[in-house]
């Protein structure tokens, strides 16, 4: 069971923030579950690289370089989702604000008919 | 579309995308047990073949250098429509949801502001190691962002907006996020391939090594803080009071 935890996590992680997104009447809401989808995304690529008794792919006199560390490339690839994560987020949040301009309202239902 | 037809195309949804995840897991390698090989080769080498001891910073602003390269302008673009949506907004409507300007003491505005020039060090300090430890131009840029959103909590509006000029901030921003492809462009001027690594690497373990590694770092930091404080000054001049 170990031997997967992390991924069943992920996957979990992945389907709370779909569910609150499919059932929720708030865009703000809505933004925010969105960004625990993205979550789920760190979890899964840390938990692929991950290797036991290996530490962090950072190397200095004390932890010379061949000491076991884990995959850096997912490390790096996890930074890149962070970023991209962050600033989306930022973005919608300004389009919801445009939403209530339109419409009056951040629930979804209501907010159907927007035009221009 | 009613709740129930959207709860029950949800459910149709969920149960294929469940079995695909259960046979997804069925087929990664054992948790703690990294099946390789591009991690170990690139961990092997990297601090030879770049002169960094943060291989993560090697494969980001090197290897993979071009990636990054997209999502520095993903960061760009971002900030130029939250720019086009709030401006636009505030245009047309006029009026503004004021919160009001909450009350102070004068310690806690004088605090934030003595903070932010040390906040601002150690955002660059993290720029400039990003080779060497945890670190890199993405997290000191922020660092340095988090120390203009301390001003504004500590002092209000009036001088938050005072230090973070914003036609000053969006020179810097145009700046870092030219000087990236302007690093990549010269690599191709002198017969190399864009965004290879052509300047002198220095001494493993010096604060200066790397190459174009550091060069990038420090562009990157440029791009991040001040993009991250432009959406910032955006955002806050809508609840102005």
């Amino acid at each position: 069971m170990m031997h997967v935890a992390p991924y069943v996590i992920a996957a979990w992680i992945f389907v709370v923030g779909l569910y609150g997104l499919v059932t929720t009447r708030n865009l703000i809401h809505a933004v925010l579950c969105l960004s625990v989808m993205q979550s789920s995304t760190y979890v899964l690529l840390l938990s692929i690289g991950f290797r036991r008794n290996a530490g962090a792919p950072i190397f200095s006199v004390d932890v010379p370089p061949g000491t076991p560390a884990v995959d850096p490339v997912m490390h790096a690839l996890t930074l890149t989702d962070i970023v991209v994560g962050a600033t989306v987020m930022a973005l919608v949040l300004a389009l919801t604000m445009q939403v209530h301009r339109k419409t009056g309202s951040i629930d979804p239902h209501k907010a159907r008919s927007i035009s221009g | 579309m009613t709740d129930r037809v959207r709860f029950a195309l949800f459910a149709a949804g969920i149960v294929p995308l469940g079995v695909f995840l259960v046979w997804a897991v069925a087929g990664l390698s054992p948790f703690g047990y990294y099946p390789g090989p591009y991690g170990d080769v690139v961990n092997a080498i990297a601090t030879a073949q770049r002169h960094v001891l943060n291989v993560a910073t090697a494969v980001n602003f090197d290897y993979r250098g071009f990636d990054t390269l997209g999502e520095e302008y993903i960061l760009f673009t971002s900030v130029a429509g939250l720019i086009l949506i709030l401006r636009e907004r505030r245009q047309t409507q006029g009026k503004r949801t004021s919160l009001g300007e909450t009350e102070r003491a004068d310690g806690v505005g004088a605090l934030s502001l003595v903070l932010l020039p040390v906040i601002v060090v150690f955002g660059m300090y993290m720029a400039v190691h990003g080779g060497l430890t945890p670190g890199g131009g993405f997290q000191g840029g922020a660092i340095i962002a988090s120390g203009f959103l301390l001003a504004y909590l500590g002092s209000g509006h009036p001088a938050f907006h005072a230090i973070g000029k914003i036609e000053i901030l969006e020179v810097f921003e145009s700046l870092g996020a030219a000087a990236y492809v302007v690093i990549g462009l010269a690599a191709l001027g002198l017969g190399l391939s864009f965004l290879q690594n052509f300047m002198p690497l220095g001494g493993r373990g010096n604060l200066v090594s790397g190459g174009t590694i550091w060069a990038i770092n420090i562009a990157v930091m440029l791009e991040v803080a001040t993009g991250l404080v432009i959406a910032l000054s955006e955002f806050l001049k809508e609840i102005e009071p």
